[in-house]
């Protein structure tokens, strides 16, 4: 019998592998099994989106980032905490992946950067869902809002709080109207 | 396509050859990840939560039948064998990842099999369009009338800076990743793929062989890297714009290729055709690799009285896991599986003659 690889010489040397649950059976000639260590290389290789996936490689681009924020992190770790689905910040970093569609909310602040070094922007420009999409708009300019006019009031600012008041009132109207 | 033809065909509508620029460019393919609002991305979801996914789109199937006109099947993962499940792999209709879980791990289908939906693999929506030659546009469309089905009856999980929340990270914003398979011979003897993979990061695509990092026969799938940040159309766009680039560098290649070497591109392809023809034993690389040398030789008129089409189910019909599938066993040795494949191509070129 010829050699399964050079299909020249004759087969001395029967190599079974057993892979998983996979068995793989050859029958090579004395060169190609000593070069038999390169097949294994190639069988691997077209493994590798498995072995190495770009969730490993999130995680890996999260703990290496040396940056003063790791100093503050401690005290804040306790408040990155998903409250829908109980995902913590180190689950992240570890998996790569993300747990629900709050955990966006909840970690926000730090997939920014992420989003920016992946994309090379962190705003969403193309397809908008009819259902949640206008609404979802009007409710996130409604809680900036909220958050302006406290900043206002306790700043004194009254005459600047007024007028981002009018704005909600606008707003909550067009709600409404949409209800 | 029937369920139980879906394992042994050799034929898949959307690589049947036909399509723009179909002699170097085989399938496009588009795929868009989404998730339900209120319920956990898979990875953290419970298995009730999983089926609750699950039945939200069982529910709405008839819906799709109704609006694109076609049928759909439903498989579950828990039901087929390994072996199945592997077949749908190759042919490219679930990612091997899908495999990993299978608990309410669901396939829905087209008679057609050109829409693929997975459910619950890393999103609780995979929604996968394939069209024959290059026309990513078209499943961009079809993609986009099984979005609307969804989101039409269900709130989706979508955030106004950051688009459409996928459960990893790179696939946020449009959730939109469209690829194109290449066939590219010329580009391959004449050196010059190896620039056109430098060169894609820049335009945010990538490109790898199809099957594996050294890209047997010939075979290449370019994708876009980036999702957030652009419309869906652009992304498109820039994909397809990129690819007929690569098309015309190709039918270049291939013609310089033909005035300098013509008799070795002529003595190459009726070699792997006569191969192909009488082999008895045929690993999965070296037919790859013959197949690709006949196919060149098609395109290039060399040689006549063979349907084009006969690489594209040489590429589905060469597979290790179909051909296994096909003997009903559950292993085969690579020398049975070498010798089964023989037998199939013989069958396949046969049956692809042309009497002139």
């Amino acid at each position: 019998m010829l050699c399964d690889n050079c299909k020249k010489n004759e087969a001395c040397i029967h190599i079974t592998q057993i892979n998983g649950n996979k068995k793989i059976d050859r029958y090579l000639c004395e060169d190609c099994a000593a070069n038999y260590g390169e097949f294994i290389m190639q069988e691997n290789s077209e493994d590798q989106p498995e072995v190495f996936s770009i969730n490993d490689f999130l995680s890996g681009i999260f703990h290496n980032t040396p940056q003063a924020e790791e100093t503050a992190e401690p005290v804040k770790s306790e408040e990155y905490t998903c409250p829908a689905c109980g995902m913590t910040y180190m689950d992240f970093t570890r998996s790569g992946k993300i747990g629900c569609s709050k955990c966006y909310d909840t970690f926000r602040s730090k997939l920014e950067p992420l989003l920016r070094r992946i994309h090379g922007a962190s705003k969403h420009n193309g397809k908008i869902p009819q259902r949640a999409g206008k609404m979802l708009n009007i409710q996130q300019e409604l809680a900036l809002l909220r958050k302006q006019i406290q900043e206002y009031i306790t700043k004194e600012e009254y005459e600047k709080a007024a007028q981002v008041r009018d704005c909600i009132r606008r707003l909550e109207n067009d709600i409404e109207s949409k209800e | 396509m029937l369920l139980e033809n879906m394992f042994t065909d050799d034929n898949l509508v959307w690589m049947d050859g036909q399509g723009h620029d179909n002699d170097i460019v085989l399938s496009s393919q588009v795929r868009l990840a989404r998730n339900f609002k209120e319920i956990p991305f898979p990875n953290r979801a419970s298995v009730t939560q999983l089926t609750e996914a699950k039945m939200r789109i069982l529910n709405i199937t008839s819906d799709f039948s109704n609006i694109t006109k076609e049928n759909y099947t439903s498989i579950d993962m828990d039901k087929l064998t390994n072996l199945q499940k592997n077949v749908l792999v190759e042919k490219h209709i679930i990612s091997s990842n899908f495999l990993k879980n299978t608990e309410a791990r669901t396939l829905i289908i087209s008679i057609n099999s050109d829409i693929a939906i997975m459910l619950n693999e890393d999103d609780h929506l995979r929604i996968q369009c394939m069209q024959s030659g290059l026309d990513i546009k078209k499943a961009l469309e079809k993609a986009f009338i099984i979005d609307d089905a969804v989101e039409k009856k269900y709130d989706m999980a979508f955030d106004d800076a950051m688009g459409y929340l996928t459960a990893c990270p790179t696939n946020l914003g449009t959730g939109l990743r469209a690829s194109v398979i290449l066939h590219l011979p010329g580009l391959v003897a004449t050196n010059q793929v190896g620039k056109i993979i430098n060169v894609s990061p820049q335009l945010g695509l990538a490109v790898r062989g199809l099957f594996g990092n050294t890209a047997h026969g010939h075979l290449f799938q370019i994708s876009n890297q980036l999702s957030l940040g652009f419309e869906e159309n652009e992304l498109v766009d820039n994909l397809t714009h990129t690819v007929e680039e690569i098309v015309s560098h190709e039918r270049e290649a291939r013609k310089a290729l033909l005035s300098y070497a013509e008799e070795k591109v002529c003595d190459q392809a009726w070699r792997a055709l006569g191969v192909l023809k009488y082999a008895r034993s045929l690993s999965d690389k070296e037919l790859l690799q013959l197949a690709s040398n006949v196919r060149l030789g098609i395109d290039e008129k060399i040689i006549t009285g063979i349907n084009e089409n006969v690489f594209n189910k040489l590429i589905i019909a060469g597979r290790t896991n179909y051909l296994t599938n096909l003997q009903d066993k559950e292993s085969m040795s690579q020398r049975e599986v070498d010798k089964i494949r023989a037998d199939v191509t013989r069958r396949i070129i046969a049956s692809s003659s042309v009497k002139e």
